[in-house]
Formats: structure tokens, sequence, C-alpha cells
């Protein structure tokens, strides 16, 4: 017996072991890398250079310029003015985009985190019951939620009906017609799903016995939240702000839905609305490629957190 | 003892002070059971939940009005000739275009991810870290940017392929493909090597290493990330609606968006979003058996089988 383990070493020298299985991964890995330059890398270089390229003046179509020796910053100078010079338009719509995002997001938090919070510590055997309830909305599709928003906010829907009768407001409010409070109510409702399944996860993840130690040595229930748990869930927190922040920063169908009305438009609209108007397509790619260099460095920060803790939970 | 007891919520108010004499007071227990929380959490799950339920039962509804309940019918469903889900061609394509696309997508995606997950996790390089990386990128990237970096390439770069269902499957494989990758390298970091060192010492070849060992370890994982595609899918709205071309390819969210946004909403709307919601719930409870039945050798807590097949466990 124990002859047989030198006996397969000198069989297959590993050298050449190594090797060979070296070209099989290689082998499994090419599929998905070629996928990604041609069908990720590519298309992202061809968004620069239409939005460094030139404008067809007489089909008002842009031309992609690949080599950066000849590329144009046309379409980057437009932008620019259009968001910070004198009397622009989209300065504006930045601003507006920051403040819905700021306010619907730390909204999420605040009504999520302690419904996550609850469920992970206090549901005790109706945990799975929560839980099921909890992560419900997250297989309902976005535009059905939406939906059911535009049903209930509809001027003879039920949200008005309530509030007549309770005498709250005497005539019904036009809730669809552009108001910031239904497009951030839209924008908290639709994506507080993710949130709260994060910090869930989180939170679950948090050792019980850390907090009975806090609390035999002298703690009392807000002191351990405090000092404990909340300091814990310091990862979960940022990680789940920025999985609902990111894709509300390029959301352009909440208020399309919820509002219409140009005085709610959004980054995203601005985008949408260019890559559909003959002449402004590079105009959008530059804008589109210049939201993502704001966000790449949140982007580079949540794939690094979530690798560290990922490390850590292994 | 203690924390059985607050987890259950049956601790009451009598737990003893240190001292041993002096009852404590309710609001001075420390392990009384959080009934604001919970009350909290209830009022969530009612203001998340019951919208839902309305809109629902909206696509019921016998009369013309997404706001007044007028009594129950199949009226949009089938039962009108002319708007209802199964009568009305735009309606009834778009189901089966959501499926197609899942299906498609799903079916490429999945082995792509798979085979890339367990390339890049043994084959240590620079070409491997950096397109890990760039798989990483693909995941968070927000969706509008990506998808106009899609809806460039194939109007300008790609112009063989045009927009349609072909470029729909593209970008939708692009877009999910970073699922089964994570998840399927993050099990691989749970397995950990020595399972292969076995079967190498044992005399197994490379391939038939990952095929009688890993791949028995990994089928869960993969399953899990296949239901995630799969539903995500059926939810994706961003890039199916910019690369849609016509009605014969445009899927149920689109259809929901470009025609209550375009003023011609209706309970056949909500019929078409109810329709959604079972194909999702569907797919999600068999996500959820399948799961279940695929590691019930391995203590996985259903709790814990809710928030993998959700995407919160990786």
């Amino acid at each position: 017996m124990a002859t047989r383990m030198p006996q397969l070493r000198t069989d297959r020298p590993p050298d050449d072991s190594g090797r060979q299985s070296r070209r099989f991964w290689i082998l499994l890995a090419a599929p998905g890398i070629l996928w990604l330059a041609i069908l990720f890398i590519v298309p992202f270089y061809a968004v620069l250079a239409i939005g460094e390229g030139k404008l067809n003046k007489l089909f008002e179509s842009p031309v992609a310029v690949y080599n950066p020796l000849h590329w144009s910053s046309a379409n980057l100078s437009n932008v620019w003015r259009d968001i910070f010079g004198a009397g622009s338009f989209a300065g504006p719509i930045v601003v507006r985009t920051i403040a819905y995002v700021a306010i619907a997001s730390a909204l999420c938090l605040v009504i999520g985190y302690p419904a996550a919070y609850f469920v992970s510590r206090f549901a005790g055997r109706r945990k799975a019951l929560f839980l099921v309830l909890l992560i419900a909305p997250f297989w309902i599709s976005y535009m059905m939620r939406m939906l059911a928003w535009i049903d209930l906010l509809q001027t003879g829907g039920y949200v008005n009906k309530v509030l007549t009768s309770l005498h709250i407001i005497s005539t019904p409010i036009n809730w669809l017609g552009g108001h910031s409070f239904t497009v951030i109510l839209g924008l908290v409702y639709g994506y507080i799903p993710y949130l709260i399944l994060v910090l869930y996860a989180g939170l679950d993840r948090i050792d019980p016995s850390l907090l009975e130690a806090g609390r035999d040595l002298g703690l009392g229930r807000l002191k351990t939240f405090v000092r404990v748990t909340l300091p814990l869930s310091r990862q979960p927190i940022l990680t789940g702000m920025l999985i609902t922040v990111l894709p509300m920063v390029g959301d352009y169908f909440t208020n399309q839905l919820l509002s219409g009305a140009p005085n709610t438009s959004m980054i995203g609209n601005l985008i949408e609305g260019q890559l559909s108007t003959p002449g402004l397509e590079g105009q959008g790619a530059i804008l589109s490629l210049l939201l993502l260099l704001v966000l790449l460095g949140p982007m580079i920060y949540y794939v690094v957190a979530t690798n560290r803790s990922s490390r850590e939970a292994s | 003892m203690t924390s059985v007891t607050a987890r259950t919520g049956t601790s009451g108010a009598t737990t003893q002070a240190a001292g041993g004499s002096e009852r404590l007071r309710p609001w001075r227990n420390p392990w009384r059971h959080p009934w604001f929380l919970e009350g909290f959490t209830w009022l969530y799950l009612l203001w998340s939940l019951a919208p839902i339920a309305i809109a629902v039962l909206f696509s019921f509804n016998k009369g013309k009005s997404q706001a007044t309940y007028q009594g129950l019918s199949w009226r949009w469903y089938w039962g009108d000739a002319v708007n209802s889900v199964w009568h009305n061609p735009q309606l009834q394509s778009s189901v089966f275009t959501t499926l197609k696309l899942s299906a498609y997508a799903t079916l490429i995606a999945v082995p792509i991810g798979v085979a890339f997950a367990l390339g890049i996790n043994r084959w240590r390089s620079k070409i491997s870290a950096s397109f890990n990386f760039v798989m990483i990128l693909s995941f968070v990237v927000p969706e509008l940017i990506f998808g106009v970096a899609m809806f460039f390439v194939f109007t300008k770069l790609f112009t063989g392929i045009q927009l349609g269902l072909l470029a729909e499957i593209l970008g939708l494989v692009t877009w999910n493909v970073s699922w089964p990758a994570i998840i399927v390298q993050a099990r691989l970091v749970g397995i950990g090597r020595q399972y292969e060192e076995a079967a190498a010492d044992l005399g197994a070849t490379q391939w038939q290493t990952m095929r009688r060992v890993m791949m028995p370890l990994l089928w869960p994982a993969i399953f899990a990330s296949a239901i995630l595609v799969f539903s995500g899918v059926i939810d994706d709205f961003v890039i199916v609606d910019l690369l849609s071309s016509n009605a014969s390819n445009t899927p149920m969210s689109v259809i929901i968006y470009s025609t209550q946004h375009g003023g011609n909403g209706g309970p056949a709307l909500n019929a078409l979003a109810t329709i959604m919601l079972v194909m999702s719930f569907i797919v999600a409870g068999l996500g959820f058996l399948g799961y279940r039945f695929m590691t019930r050798g391995q203590r996985v807590a259903g709790e814990q089988a809710l928030t993998t097949i959700a995407g919160a466990e990786y």
C-alpha cells in the first residue's frame, strides 16, 4: 500500500500535469473571456468612439471614430456647457437627480433597517414567514410594482378616496401630474427590497453571542445596539446603499410612469432622450460615460468591500 | 437560555433583576419583545404588499377602470375579444417573447459563467485576474450605462445584428453571465481544494475530478444561479427596452411600460403584470424546492435556501 503514492507520482511527473491542467483551466475560462471582451469591453470602446467621433451633418447621425488621434471633443464640450454653462438646461437635472437619489436612498435605509433588524434578530419561530414576505417584492416585477401605485394614485384612485373621506384633503390631488413626492415614493418603493435583502443577510451573520456579551457586561438594549450591532452593520449598510444608489442614478422609467412631466426628469431621462434624438446620440454617449466615470469610484469600492467580506466569511 | 426566551418572544416581563428581589418594570426588561419594531415591520410589509394585491384584484375587474373596482371577471385575460391579453396580438406575443428570452439567456449564460468561474478560480494569472475584475464590473455597472453601450454596439458597430431578438439575447447574456460566475466562485472558495486533491491522489484525471467530484458539489450553486438568471430576465426592463425593435420582440415589461406611459393603460396591463407575477412566483417556488432537494444532506436551513435563490448569499 505504501508504495502506491510514489508510483503515481512517477507515472505523471508533476511538471507536465501542471502544464496540462493549466491548459484545461484556460480552455474553460476562454468562452467567458471572449464573450466579455467582445460584448462588454468592445461596446464601451464603441461608446467612447461615438462620443468622441464626428457628426454626419447631412443625416444627423453620429460617425464613430476608432482612432484616438482623430477624436474631437465637440460632444464633450457641448455636454459640459449644458451642465455647467450659464443658463444650462442639464444643470438643474443633475442637481435634481442627486437630490432625489439622496432622499430616496436615505428613506430606504430608515425604513429598511428596522424591518431587516427585527426579522434577523427577533422574528423567532416566525422568521421563515417574515422572510418570505420580505423577499416577495424581489420576485415581483418592477413594472408590476409601479403599476400598483399608478392604480392607487390616479385622481379617482383609492389614495384620494381615503384622503377625502378622512377630510385630510378637500379635492382630489393629481398625484401623477409631476410631483417630486410621487417620484421619490416610487424610487423608495422600487428599490427598497434590494436594500433590505442585503441588510438582512448582513445582520443575520452577526454572532448573537457578541450581543449577549454586551448585555452580560452591563449594556442596556439601546447601548448594545449602538456599541455592538451598529458598528457591525456598517458594511451591510454601505453595500446595501450602493446596491440601491447605483441603479437609481440610471433610472428613467420610474418618473416617466409616475409623473412624465419634464419638471421631475433625471439624468437617465436625459440620456434615454438623447439616444432617440437624431444628432444628439453622440452627446448621450458622452453623458453616459461621464456618469460611469463618476460612479466608477463607488463601483470599485463595492467590489473591494464585498471581496473582503466574502474572504472573511470563508 | 435568556436568548432563547427573548427570541421566541415569550419572556414576558418577569425577568429578575441581578439583585433577585426587585421585579423589573416592563420597559426596563432587556429581554422584552420589541413590539414597536414588530409593528413597524408589519406596517412596512402592508405598505410593500397591499398595493400589489390591489393591482392583482384590478386585473380581474369587470369594468375598464384601473382605479374603481367593479366586480370579478376573466375579461382582461381572455374574455374581451379585442383587448384581453389572449386576444390582443401585442400582449399575447409579449408573454412568449419574455419566456423565449429567459430560456435562451439562461441556457447560454449559465454554462459560460460556470466554466468561466472554474477556469478563473484555478488559472491564476494577470489575464484571469483582470477578466475577473471586468466580470464583476459588469455586475455592478448601472443597467442604463450598460444598455447604452449595447444599443450603440448593435446600431453602429456590429450592424449585421441589428436591434431585435438576437441583440436582446446577447445583451441579456452579457448582463447575467456574472450571476453564475460569482455564485460558483463563492462556492468553490467554500469547498476548498481538499476534495480535488484527494481525487487526484486516488488517480483521477482532471476531467474525471471535474465530472465526478466537483460537479456534484457545485450543482446547487449552478441551479441557484440559473433560477436567478431566469427570473432576472423576466423582470428585466432597461436592456430589452433599448434593444427591442418591434412588437414581435418586445417582452412583457416593455409592453407594460410603453402602453401605460402612452396613456393606454387599462386592466389588461394589470392582467399582463399578474401573469408576470405568477411566472416569477412559479420560478421562485421551483427554485426553492429544487434547492432544498439538492442540498438535502447538508442541513441547509430553509431561510438560507430562501435568501440563496434571491441572490443574497454569495
